[in-house]
């Protein structure tokens, strides 16, 4: 028993970074219906970012974090208005394409700026472990779950509070009839791509700081499994996105630990395959019903 | 105080307004109508920038608006009720009403209108933290009237607002929409209800097919014989 439970919270802090970037790929969907392939990418990008801010300018945790999510939305933001917004007009698989291309440059751009080897994440919090009974949990844990709850805390209430966060649901709900609100559609976008790129910049130093390397390509893994965790969990919805990445995360935890780690990716496909078939919409997804 | 000149537009290939002109003048009530297909949302959509015009000019207040974004159109006054009502699902009822204000900075006249539309329409008062969806339709299309009323336009273009309600509610609806225009905002009214809406009417036009066949003040269209073996059904 303390065994699991011990698996459940190392879950819990890989749950966290898939959540993370869940989010940023059921925000785009849930607004331009576009699968972002290149988000995984994007959350390389942030450690990436994370690691240099540290390396060059040696500063605390908050504001290494706080930085890298600021320049990550931006970039974010950036790549919409260069790849997606162009093509806002055509065909979703030009679209699709594009993201699968725009993975490819970041990647290889990262390989070409960096260079391919793996670096070890500067560390800069004291990590010490603390045990309850035989529960072991690391302040990098717990800084990863804090961190991470904040954060979604913190979308939440920008999302259903604030003016542009309630915009945002308008066009994700009806582009046309938000247009006619006089809601700029693009500035709306725009500010959801900086969201979940700052959300993944976030996943992103965070797990330099767990797993102390980092390398170009990185986002590829965790980045699928963010898209699995948000199909899971209903793609579109965000409360979905955070549910899908913990329960990826721990499932992923959890057979590793009891079964056999080399069946573990195995085991998040089925469970995506049995979601696809049984609830297609996802745990939390909404039901699509046409009002006439 | 709105002027179409000459418009056409195309979807695609097809021409679905071939060169229409037509003017509202301020406080009036005007209606647009015409069988399904005729083009009527198309000229409303166009009017509102949803859809670019081929050629021809629409102005509004003696300035070209043809090529103005949507965005500016509201904010000049222009405010569209869509066809189907087109509320935020997934949304409040008060939501609804705070995308409506979007544009507006100032917050008190807001306030007041907004109070001024729950007098309006006692119903979004009673239902406003509920989802817009698990409205009934009429009063789905009292919120999306109150939504577009919030951005406080001078100009208001109604598509269709009659479309699968009950007769108890047309008549309400109707009522609400005289109230609007005796307060001063001047109605563009599209409807395939010919009577209903003409009667509400100062002026009406009839479309058939992207082109404008009859007009005239909406008591003459109303006894007019064509018009009434056309489309009022006698």
């Amino acid at each position: 028993m303390d065994t699991f439970i011990q698996q459940l919270i190392n879950g819990l802090s890989l749950g966290s970074v898939y959540a993370l970037v869940a989010l940023g790929y059921t925000m785009v969907y849930g607004i331009i219906k576009l699968l972002n392939f290149a988000h995984g990418d994007v959350y390389m990008v942030g450690a990436f970012i994370g690691y240099y801010i540290i390396a060059n300018f040696n500063l605390g945790f908050v504001p290494t974090l706080v930085l890298t999510m600021l320049i990550t939305g931006l970039i974010g933001v950036f790549i919409y208005q260069i790849a997606y917004r162009p093509l806002r007009n055509s065909t979703r698989i030009a679209s699709l394409i594009t993201a699968i291309g725009m993975s490819y440059l970041l990647q290889n751009g990262m390989i070409y700026i960096a260079g391919p080897q793996t670096r070890s994440f500067p560390q800069i919090i004291d990590n010490q472990m603390y045990s309850l009974g035989s529960i072991r949990i690391s302040t990098m844990q717990i800084l990863m779950l804090m961190t991470t709850i904040f954060l979604m805390i913190a979308l939440q209430l920008i999302v259903q509070q604030t003016k542009f966060g309630k915009a945002m649901r308008a066009v994700s709900n009806d582009p046309e009839a938000a247009q006619l609100m006089g809601i700029n559609s693009n500035q709306v976008i725009s500010f959801t791509f900086f969201l979940g790129s700052m959300l993944a910049g976030a996943g992103g130093v965070l797990v330099g700081m767990y797993y102390n390397t980092i390398t170009p390509t990185m986002g590829a893994g965790p980045g699928l499994k963010a898209f699995i965790a948000a199909v899971v969990g209903g793609i579109g919805s965000i409360p979905g996105a955070m549910l899908g990445g913990y329960l990826i995360g721990m499932i992923e935890v959890v057979i590793s630990a009891f079964g056999n780690s080399m069946i573990r990716d195995a085991v998040v496909y089925l469970i995506l395959i049995i979601i696809l078939l049984v609830r297609p919409n996802g745990i939390l997804g909404k039901h699509e019903t046409e009002k006439v | 105080m709105l002027a179409i000149d000459d418009i056409v537009v195309h979807y695609g290939v097809i021409e679905a307004i071939k060169g229409i002109t037509f003017e509202v003048n301020k406080g009036e009530v005007v209606s647009l109508i015409g069988a399904n297909g005729a083009g009527k949302t198309t000229i409303l959509n166009t009017i509102s920038g949803l859809i670019p015009a081929t050629s021809g000019t629409i102005s509004y207040k003696d300035k070209p608006i043809t090529k103005a974004s949507t965005r500016e159109i509201v904010s000049s006054g222009i405010s569209q009720v869509p066809e189907g009502r087109r509320v935020f699902s997934g949304m409040t009822v008060k939501e609804n009403l705070e995308m409506g204000a979007f544009l507006r900075k100032d917050r008190a006249n807001v306030q007041k209108d907004l109070e001024r539309i729950y007098k309006s329409f006692p119903i979004l008062k009673e239902r406003l933290t509920q989802d817009a969806a698990t409205l009934s339709g009429g009063e789905q299309q009292m919120l999306a009237m109150g939504r577009a009323l919030l951005s406080d336009p001078e100009l208001l273009l109604l598509d269709e607002p009659s479309m699968g309600l009950a007769p108890l509610f047309i008549r309400e609806i109707f009522n609400i929409i005289e109230e609007i225009n005796q307060r001063g905002t001047t109605i563009l009214l599209v409807e395939q209800n010919a009577k209903v809406a003409l009667e509400v009417s100062d002026r009406g036009y009839v479309m058939e097919t992207g082109k404008l066949v009859a007009a005239g003040p909406a008591q003459a269209l109303l006894d007019s014989k064509e018009v009434q073996r056309a489309y009022l059904g006698g």
